[in-house]
């Protein structure tokens, strides 16, 4: 899905080769500062590389239309962005952004409950706390129902209980649409129970990387 | 109508009783304001003789040439004010927008006003073409300075918000549309605003100045209905073409937004 030659940003980070393949989950993990915020966000554009190549679908990310590849390819920043307006504004938004059909307000209470997001879709979205943005940022990113999702550190807010069960909903819907999904976590034990391939990080350079062999 | 009193210089002179009686007020009070109060009135005074006798030398030559080398002084002024003005850091593609947008849009809105609106004959009378341009240039240039201000601010303040919707997919206009009408609306509200007050909470300076020369109100209610109108449309014109073409200045050609630049 992805090929990563020489690349290279900044001084923060340096890859000499790494591929990420397609409908897998791929974890990231690593210390603060190891680059894997920087990792995720050249996949989608948000940033370009100083030097080196990065591939999608063997393509030079290069000739590929930022926009369009952000459409297929969403990324959930780590402090979800909120936009003024409803619960329902706020998920509805990403469908608006990438000129898709809105969805009616069952398919939205739908990835409510997915997401354990437990309010009604009139409620102000900016009064929520720091846990149920991240739920509403992340419902809005499953909402858009892309082919690749790039989740940087998407649980972060959460206590322990609800972290372990949006993960399962998410990597659950991963594999149920066959998606790619690349997340970012601190978590040794996410990355344990759900990825299949595991990408450590430090000082911007990949330090391990693994598959994990599961059986059944 | 009568004619208008002829101001002797010992009667200018009996003005500045105002500026010595707030010198007073500051003094008393302990407010070290008495150095700037003193410089901008001799300045203003000084300014004002200077552009009374251009002025005057300007209408009596009538040369076309001499009318638009007053109106690109102004225009290079006015430009140069809103740089000054402006508190935040502009990249220098953003200069060349605000300044293609200020020349476009008083341009084209004075070009319509004189040829059109007056219809002004010959186009280049400096008596009609200095004053009007000058108040079109003007409040444009006030209309741009807040757009700009408020279009650079909400760039940094809503950095994350615009960042989020780039990655949900949004080109980097739906990205900023929300930036974008902010500034666009705090540019126009002012003269939105001074027209609702003109008339009953003031009367304009151009009215006024017709009135004391002796001219009909009528006739000045006429010139000053005209000329908000003109000054609306321009600072319109102008603050429109700025948002549009200035909010791409804060993307790349791969649609990142880059706010480093400065």
């Amino acid at each position: 899905m992805y090929r990563l030659e020489n690349v290279k940003y900044r001084d923060i980070l340096y890859i000499e080769n790494l591929e990420i393949l397609p409908k897998k989950i791929t974890c990231i993990l690593g210390e603060s500062g190891g680059g894997k915020t920087t990792l995720i966000k050249l996949l989608n554009k948000m940033i370009s590389p100083t030097s080196g190549d990065i591939f999608y679908k063997k393509k030079s990310l290069r000739k590929i239309d930022s926009v369009e590849l952000r459409r297929e390819v969403v990324m959930l920043s780590q402090s979800p962005g909120i936009f003024p307006g409803s619960v329902r504004d706020n998920l509805l938004i990403g469908l608006k952004f990438s000129e898709k059909n809105p969805a009616d307000d069952s398919e939205l209470v739908e990835i409510m409950k997915k997401v354990h997001l437990y309010k009604s879709l009139d409620d102000v979205a900016e009064n929520l706390s720091g846990g149920e943005k991240q739920r509403v940022a992340l419902g809005r990113v499953m909402l858009m129902d892309p082919k690749i999702l790039l989740l940087d550190e998407p649980s972060s807010a959460l206590d322990e209980k609800t972290e372990k069960n949006i993960i399962k909903e998410v990597t659950d819907y991963v594999k149920t649409k066959n998606k790619t999904l690349i997340v970012v976590t601190h978590s040794k034990e996410i990355a344990r129970d759900h990825a299949d391939e595991i990408i450590e990080m430090a000082q911007g350079r990949i330090i391990d990387k693994k598959v994990v062999e599961r059986n059944g | 109508m009568d004619k208008i009193i002829d101001l002797e210089l010992w009667q200018v002179g009996s003005a500045f009783v105002f500026i010595i009686i707030l010198m007073f007020i500051v003094k008393v009070k302990g407010i070290s304001r008495e150095k700037e109060i003193l410089i901008s009135s001799v300045r203003m005074t000084f300014q004002l003789m200077f552009t009374g006798y251009l002025l005057t030398y300007l209408f009596k030559s009538k040369n076309p040439f001499y009318t638009l080398l007053v109106l690109v002084i102004m225009e290079t002024f006015a430009v140069k004010n809103i740089f000054k003005r402006v508190k935040t850091p502009l990249s220098s593609k953003l200069r060349k927008i605000i300044a293609f947008s200020m020349i476009c849009g008083t341009t084209a809105s004075l070009a319509y006003f004189i040829l059109v609106v007056v219809n002004l004959s010959p186009w280049y009378e400096p008596r009609y073409v200095v004053p009007i341009g000058g108040m079109i240039i003007g409040n444009s240039m006030t209309g741009i300075s807040l757009g700009v201000t408020k279009l650079v601010d909400g760039f940094f303040s809503k950095k994350h918000l615009v960042e989020t919707s780039l990655m949900l997919g949004a080109t980097p206009k739906s990205a900023s549309k929300e930036i974008v009408d902010g500034a666009f609306d705090s540019a126009i509200l002012p003269t939105i605003n001074s027209m609702v007050g003109m008339g009953i909470v003031f009367l304009p300076g151009m009215m006024t100045g017709q009135i004391l020369s002796g001219t009909s109100p009528l006739t000045a209610i006429q010139y000053q209905i005209a000329i908000m109108l003109g000054i609306t449309g321009s600072v319109s014109l102008t603050v429109i073409l700025f948002v549009q073409e200035g909010y791409k200045t804060f993307f790349n050609e791969e649609q990142q937004l880059e706010l480093e630049e400065s």
